[in-house]
């Protein structure tokens, strides 16, 4: 990539070209657009953790769902106080917005780091274990917290999420996982994936790299689950759970672990796949689950990944 | 997630001094440690032979569950030999599930990356769920009263028939369990696949049968523990196998994963831990308690409390 600021800069104005056209949309194909949208994010950052790294991950919900509570939290309790009883106007709102966000994306890189720091000193089945119990753990915190709602969750949240915010996050998470896998000191996650001793044996932190790829993977899960949030506009400790941990990472193993295009088409196909399959909806799980059988009998390198021989891992 | 109901026995007025309640929480964590102890099994031992998680496991449970509620109508009710034959046929239909699973879905996948066999379980852990849902119904039913039953009181002490049921017909599977792992020449040859699956092949092991073996064990005392878990939460429903399939998977973990009599201590373990959890003031706090125990024993004793720890070699 010899100039990767323009291609964001280029990404943003089309987001923002796109969002000016919106409109004239299909409103049910725009909310189609945005639910892709939010599983791009959540698969590409999960990618950087799963496929770049190699640390086996199933708690990425409860990162999502950290994010999607505080940014909630944020434009429910502040938003009122900080625009006055009128709402504002929309470059306000969109401030407001994307100060909301930003509070979510650092929230659950804070539960990141919590999270992180104690348990990626195990290694495999162990770590998904140990990341699907924090999962579990957070979700079972939201649902004791009476001030987000408990069990019933959050309702009312205003719908900040326009097609702009999606597209603009999905370029901003892109970029900024292939720049920093990228990168000189990105080959250090890589590193890590490959091998673990062998990487520590020429000097490598890989702790160090582990917590690093856990961080940024939890910020852009929350900025997910904050667009979420106010997508839906309302959220449900029951949303964030394991099974949606799991969903996240079927599309990061179909697309190849470690390959950002194939991971964002596969959140695409996996997104569309439902939707698609609405007319037969009875059955639609059981074919979905059935697909995910034979992609790792037939495929276990994923569905999108064409570098032949550099799957074995 | 399901929420887990309340024994009617814990609800009993008469629980007075802080010893009988004692007493009476402790005879309720026991019961329902032995159901997650006999699902632990199953685990461990298939963690054991292939090292990966069977998630598919907690929902051969449920299966087994499912069973027994269809058999319940063909025979008597509250009888022994009715809620005998069920117990035995929800064993054996779940041996066989478990074995088809493995035949079908896991074999394939022999010596491949963990990950990938990891995610095959999750996918036949879903088709399971959602096969539930489209064939079973996705609402609750209610698990027919197969056994007779009774409550005995013992001062305030109450034992249902149902729990002393649980304790010994998961006692006696397990003394069972140890006797095969132990006595018979499978059990030898599990052992030796266990510790060395090629040295075992080379002395003329057949793994593959070795396996398919163990994957019938483990899932006809999950079938069990479906039949015992139903009687004392009658209600049922596919995606029932989730949490106590997870918690038992901690129990395992806990006790050393791998290692039967610690898959055993770390069921009733959690069982009690979560009961007495749920009868205090943090009682809406019990799902999330078996996952912090996890985490704390997986951070400061990953080989669990029986377990041996080895070191990673160059």
């Amino acid at each position: 990539m010899p100039k990767p600021h323009l291609y964001l800069l280029a990404a943003l104005l089309a987001a923002l070209g796109i969002s000016h056209f919106s409109d004239r949309i299909d409103p049910y194909h725009l909310d189609v657009l945005t639910g892709i949208g939010i599983n791009i994010i959540l698969a590409v950052s999960l990618n950087l953790v799963n496929g770049y790294t190699g640390q086996f991950s199933l708690g990425h919900a409860g990162f999502m769902s950290v994010g999607a509570y505080l940014a909630a939290a944020v434009s429910l309790f502040l938003g009122p106080k900080l625009l006055g009883a009128e709402g504002g106007t929309a470059l306000q709102q969109g401030g407001m917005f994307l100060a909301a966000l930003v509070a979510g994306g650092l929230g659950a890189a804070f539960a990141g780091l919590v999270v992180g720091v104690p348990s990626l000193r195990l290694k495999g089945d162990y770590l998904a274990l140990v990341t699907l119990g924090f999962g579990e753990i957070i979700r079972v915190i939201f649902q004791n917290v009476e001030f987000l709602g408990g069990a019933l969750g959050l309702n009312g949240i205003p719908a900040y999420t326009t097609i702009f915010w999606v597209l603009a996050f999905v370029a901003l998470s892109v970029f900024v996982v292939s720049c920093l896998v990228n990168s000189t000191y990105g080959r250090g996650f890589l590193a890590t994936h490959d091998d673990e001793i062998a990487s520590e044996a020429v000097g490598l932190n890989t702790t160090h790299y582990k917590i690093v790829a856990f961080v940024i993977g939890a910020f852009f899960a929350g900025t997910a689950g904050g667009l979420y949030g106010h997508f839906k506009m309302t959220i449900t400790p029951t949303g964030f759970d394991f099974t949606k941990s799991v969903e996240i990472v079927v599309m990061v193993i179909m697309g190849g672990m470690g390959n950002t295009l194939g991971v964002v088409l596969a959140a695409i196909l996996l997104t569309l796949l439902p939707e698609l399959l609405r007319p037969i909806a009875e059955y639609r799980m059981i074919i979905y689950s059935l697909l995910l059988i034979i992609l790792m009998l037939v495929r276990p390198q994923g569905l999108f990944n064409f570098k032949l021989g550099k799957a074995k891992t | 997630m399901r929420a887990h109901h309340l024994p009617p026995e814990s609800l009993n007025p008469q629980l007075s001094t802080p010893l009988s309640e004692f007493l009476q929480q402790l005879l309720n964590g026991l019961s329902l440690g032995a159901i997650y102890a006999l699902i632990a099994l199953g685990y461990t031992m298939v963690y054991g032979v292939l090292r990966f998680i069977n998630f598919a496991h907690s929902d051969v449970f449920m299966v087994g569950s499912f069973i027994g509620y269809y058999l319940g109508k063909h025979v008597p009710e509250s009888t022994v030999w009715g809620g005998l034959v069920i117990l035995l046929a929800a064993m054996l239909g779940c041996a066989l599930l478990g074995m088809i699973i493995e035949r079908l879905a896991y074999r394939p996948l022999r010596g491949a990356a963990t990950l990938n066999v990891l995610i095959t379980a999750i996918g036949v852990s879903l088709l399971l769920e959602y096969s539930g849902q489209v064939f079973f119904g996705a609402t609750p039913r209610t698990f027919p009263a197969v056994f007779p039953s009774a409550n005995y009181s013992f001062g305030s002490l109450v034992i249902s028939s149902n729990q002393i049921l649980v304790i010994v017909v998961a006692a006696l599977l397990m003394v069972a369990l140890q006797l095969i792992v132990y006595r018979t020449k499978i059990g030898t040859a599990m052992r030796a696949v266990s510790l060395n699956p090629k040295a075992a092949q080379l002395v003329g092991v057949n793994n593959d049968v070795v396996i398919s073996f163990t994957f019938g064990l483990g899932s006809a005392l999950a079938g069990a523990g479906g039949i015992l878990y139903a009687l004392n939460y009658p209600s049922i429903d596919p995606l029932m196998g989730v949490m106590p399939g997870l918690k038992a998977f901690v129990a395992a973990v806990l006790g050393g994963i791998g290692n039967i009599p610690g898959a055993a201590l770390g069921g009733l373990l959690l069982g009690t831990v979560e009961t007495f959890v749920n009868g205090s003031q943090w009682s809406t706090y019990k799902d999330a308690i078996a996952f912090a125990i996890l985490i704390i024993i997986l951070l400061f004793r990953p080989a669990g409390l029986l377990g041996k720890f080895t070191v990673e070699k160059v």
